[in-house]
């Protein structure tokens, strides 16, 4: 017997309302779609306003020698090559317009003396390319969106939803169901096409410069409803997160701080990045960054609450800080009482982004199964196994436009459908109404306290550095909070119960989590972020494979999915990025690289 | 509310962070609880203190440990996102930037925003806000050739005062207008008030929307109290820098048009130069 349930209508649904969904949304609606967009949060509220460096694009108004195929080469060496080049290759042309089509949506940027776009440098980006306001550019980009948005004729939006199931009629995706978080009714979603945008996952990490919304649901969506999962065991730890007061710790400390000069000291004082990368220094890639700190503070010499020191203060004045970094003044100055013009700032590794995601084709966005889409950082694929700074706010403007064109002519070919399965609604409403009851289950779980030791077998068996013994503890570990969470149950209501909706959060995560440590074990080598202890160096057969999580019946499975190399003339383009080394070229690329870097250094 | 670790709390967890830093002090909070229909009440719970910890790490504490299902928004903990806002003993603030140790001593009473109507405990509807928010004609540059635009940099330095703004709806909240009148559907309120000026200084811009912020936005109901200015988390100088231009504006054209002829015919840069401060 089903609950009541509301149930709407549209031929393209995008869930999520950051950069990637907006973005979606105005394409889909624009090419004469009915558009519904469903979000976690209030609008405007999404992960995306936390993005402070800049939007990347090969604009060259400082340097004029940057161009789109030398931000294709830092992006697919900063991904250490395992990245879908195609993507990448759409990415650095497209992302140029969609900078300048978000300054005539009236999203503003700091100007050059000639009033061109400012741009400034950033970790492995060869020239000066990220586009910015302040430090505050992620929340410009979702203002200037969601007023495009709302003022899109066709274009829908419910605020605090949560989707849990996609309903599929065959093969092919026909909508969603889910509930209202704030009244705790059901929702069924019938739509012609799903874009998915619902951006990454850190919250199963203790330390993660995430929002409670970052619990993968997603990519858990698409897993349940057999798409496949790529790169998942490339999570990004982006190298400064604050370290102190606990209540902040993991909170971002943008890589402008780099970017505009400040420098890295341990607790002897010395700048430690000249032992680890001489050439790039503060401003090597974040991998290469987070592990320095971690083996300074492994090796003793860390900051008092275990990071290391980073200084701006003694490299620029007071002004000058005030008005580049003003987010980053502020947040130390009201979180951690201090002023970051006169001291230096505690800093330390954090859980930042996520690399893997959905498996999607380049030019459309398209998943695995029909009628479903990703973009965004809950899609794989662009950033390899590393991502460069200022690469995801342009990832989301271009990816979330490829994904609503492409999803709107799929709904428009295809039509919507009307019959939901009724068994499949009453199946899901059943397990979520499960976590209410007072059924005597013993010993019932506490879904917070569950999720802390998620977090912490995470943190300490799937982060920063890995092993197969780590990684097989982090998957027991999986299994059995798995078992606990079952007996998850909480009192009150169906009303903005957040205690409820942590329970079936949980699921996701788990699935998530699960598909991380798997995934990490099958990459028995270290390659940008992912760190085996037991397999310190790169493999080259492993560099020509992409890491495929499926569902299988019950059970999970990794398939290893062969890399579409590049083409010699992508090979050659590699060469413009001054990173650019011809011995560290992979053989199968070594006929087609050139001997030295076209660049310079 | 991931790094508050609870040490009586019956996780299987060990290895507490050394570095977590327990005051040895307890804190009470009075929170209130309730949904709309009920008289809802002010609940106690103690917490305890934790170095540099905000109000939103009390909540955490309360909703792991002591009442899964007490209500609150938030999402980055980082004074960026506008989504936890409450009244922190009866005033208009951001839960994750209130530093427990800047609040007086004694009992910490944390309510809902009162301006709007209740969802649950520290929870309230403020769709009012994006309401309105569509009714403001959106930014509307002028046709031309597609070519990048060239704007000046004091331009944008300008603006960027007001596109600073989080929408936490706190000055919404505190503005008596809103509050204690029941003019919430007349007047759009200070957040809209800088959304106007921000549109109105864009130096690309090419409507005009000062007589309907005056009409339906219902400015002249501001009678400049800066209540408004005082609680926003962005220091946004929402009265002066953006309130008191656009009242400019309004003035200028009814009662000095030759002055207002004059600007309009001088084009984009009259916008820009109108609205500085
Ligand atoms: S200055 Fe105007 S808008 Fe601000 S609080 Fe006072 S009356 Fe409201
Ligand atoms: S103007 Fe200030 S107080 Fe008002 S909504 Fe924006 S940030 Fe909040
Ligand atoms: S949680 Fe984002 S402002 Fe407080």
């Amino acid at each position: 017997m089903n609950e009541p349930y509301t149930t709407h209508e549209c031929d393209v649904l995008v869930v999520g309302a950051g950069g990637a969904g907006m973005r979606a949304a105005v394409a889909a609606a624009e090419a004469g779609c009915s558009t519904l967009v469903v979000s976690k949060s209030l609008l405007g509220k999404a992960h995306t306003v936390m993005a402070e460096g800049g939007v990347s694009a090969a604009l060259g108004n400082l340097d004029g020698e940057d161009d789109w195929e030398t931000h294709f080469a830092d992006t697919m060496l900063g991904g250490q090559l395992v990245n879908n080049w195609r993507m990448v290759d759409l990415y650095a042309r497209d992302v140029i317009d969609r900078v300048y089509e978000l300054e005539r949506w009236g999203g503003i940027f700091d100007r050059t003396d000639d009033g061109r776009i400012m741009q400034r440098p950033f970790g492995a980006h060869s020239w000066k390319r990220l586009c910015y306001v302040g430090d505050r550019t992620g929340l410009e980009l979702i203002r200037t969106c969601q007023d495009k948005l709302v003022h899109t004729p066709g274009v829908d939006v419910h605020m605090e939803y949560t989707l849990t199931r996609l309903l599929k009629d065959g093969d092919r995706v026909c909508g969603a169901i889910g509930y209202r978080r704030n009244d705790g009714r059901f929702v069924a979603i019938k739509a012609g096409a799903v874009v998915l945008a619902t951006g990454g996952w850190g919250r199963m990490f203790r330390h993660t410069s995430n929002s409670w919304e970052g619990t993968g649901d997603g990519a858990a969506l698409a897993y349940n409803a057999g798409a496949d999962l790529l790169d998942m065991e490339f999570m990004q730890f982006h190298p400064t997160g604050m370290m102190w007061p606990p209540g902040v710790r993991g909170l971002l400390v943008t890589e402008a701080v780099r970017g505009e000069g400040g420098i890295l000291k341990n607790s002897d004082g010395r700048r430690f990045m000249l032992d680890y990368d001489a050439k790039k220094m503060e401003l090597s890639s974040r991998d290469v960054v987070a592990r320095s700190i971690y083996k300074e503070v492994k090796a003793g010499r860390g900051s008092p609450h275990g990071g290391a020191f980073l200084d701006i203060a003694s490299v620029h004045d007071a002004v000058y800080i005030k008005s580049k970094l003003p987010s980053m003044y502020e947040q130390f100055h009201a979180l951690a009482a201090v002023d970051i013009t006169q001291e230096p700032m505690e800093v330390g590794p954090t859980i930042h982004y996520t690399m893997g995601g959905v498996r999607v084709e380049a030019e459309t966005a398209a998943t695995t199964v029909p009628g479903l889409y990703a973009a965004g950082e809950v899609a794989g694929g662009l950033h390899g196994a590393n991502r460069l700074g200022g690469n995801s706010l342009g990832d989301i403007l271009v990816f979330g436009r490829c994904a609503g064109i492409a999803a709107a002519e799929f709904a428009k070919s295809n039509g919507v459908r009307r019959n939901v399965s009724e068994t499949e609604i009453a199946e899901e409403q059943r397990s979520m109404l499960a976590y209410l009851d007072d059924d005597g289950v013993k010993p019932v779980e506490n879904p917070y306290l569950v999720h802390v030791d998620l977090q912490k077998a995470m943190q300490d068996d799937a982060g920063i550095g890995r092993s197969e013994e780590s990684l097989t503890r982090a998957l027991n570990a999986i299994g059995e909070l798995r078992l606990r969470a079952a007996r998850a149950r909480v009192g009150g209501g169906r009303v903005l119960n957040p205690g409820w909706h942590t329970c079936r959060d949980l699921e996701n995560m788990f699935v998530i989590s699960e598909a991380i440590v798997r995934s990490a074990l099958s990459r028995r080598e270290s390659r940008g972020s992912q760190w085996r202890f037991d397999f310190e160096n790169k493999d080259e057969t492993l560099g020509q494979v992409n890491f495929a999580v499926r569902r299988d019946g019950e059970g999970m499975k990794v398939v290893g999915v062969p890399l579409e190399l590049m083409p010699p003339e992508a090979v050659k383009r590699l060469a413009k990025s001054r990173f650019y080394d011809a011995a560290t070229m992979p053989s199968y690329y070594r006929d087609a690289a050139p001997a030295t870097s076209e660049a310079g250094a | 509310m991931t790094e508050m670790e609870n040490p009586t709390a019956t996780s299987t967890s060990d290895d507490l962070d050394p570095a977590q830093g327990l005051t040895g002090e307890t804190l009470t909070l009075h929170v209130f609880k309730g949904e709309p229909g009920e008289t809802g009440t002010e609940q106690a719970y103690e917490v305890p203190g934790v170095t540099g910890m905000v109000v939103l790490d009390a909540i955490h504490y309360i909703q792991r440990n002591l009442d899964t299902d007490l209500a609150c928004r938030w999402n980055c903990k980082a004074a960026k996102c506008g989504s936890c806002s409450a009244e922190i003993n009866g005033k208009p603030a951001l839960l994750c930037k209130t530093r427990v140790d800047e609040l007086p001593a004694g009992p910490i009473t944390v309510r809902p925003l009162k301006a709007f109507p209740l969802v649950k405990d520290l929870v309230t509807d403020v769709s009012r806000n994006f309401e309105v928010n569509k009714e403001i004609p959106p930014f509307t540059p002028a046709k031309d050739d597609g070519k990048p635009w060239r704007v000046a940099q004091r331009d944008i330095s300008r603006l960027r005062e007001h596109r600073m703004c989080i929408e936490c709806f706190l000055c919404q909240d505190v503005c008596h207008v809103l509050r204690d009148h029941d003019h919430s559907k007349r007047f759009y309120g200070p957040r809209f008030m800088v959304r106007v000026a921000s549109l109105e200084m864009h130096p690309k811009d090419t409507l005009d929307r000062i007589d309907l912020t005056r009409k339906a936005g219902g400015m002249g109901y501001c009678n400049i109290t800066k209540c408004c200015t005082e609680v926003c988390p962005e220091h946004i100088h929402i009265t002066d820098n953006a309130i008191i231009p656009l009242k400019e504006r309004y003035a200028d054209r009814h009662w000095d048009p030759l002055r207002w002829v004059g600007r309009k015919l001088k084009g984009d840069g009259s916008k820009q130069a109108e609205g500085s401060k």
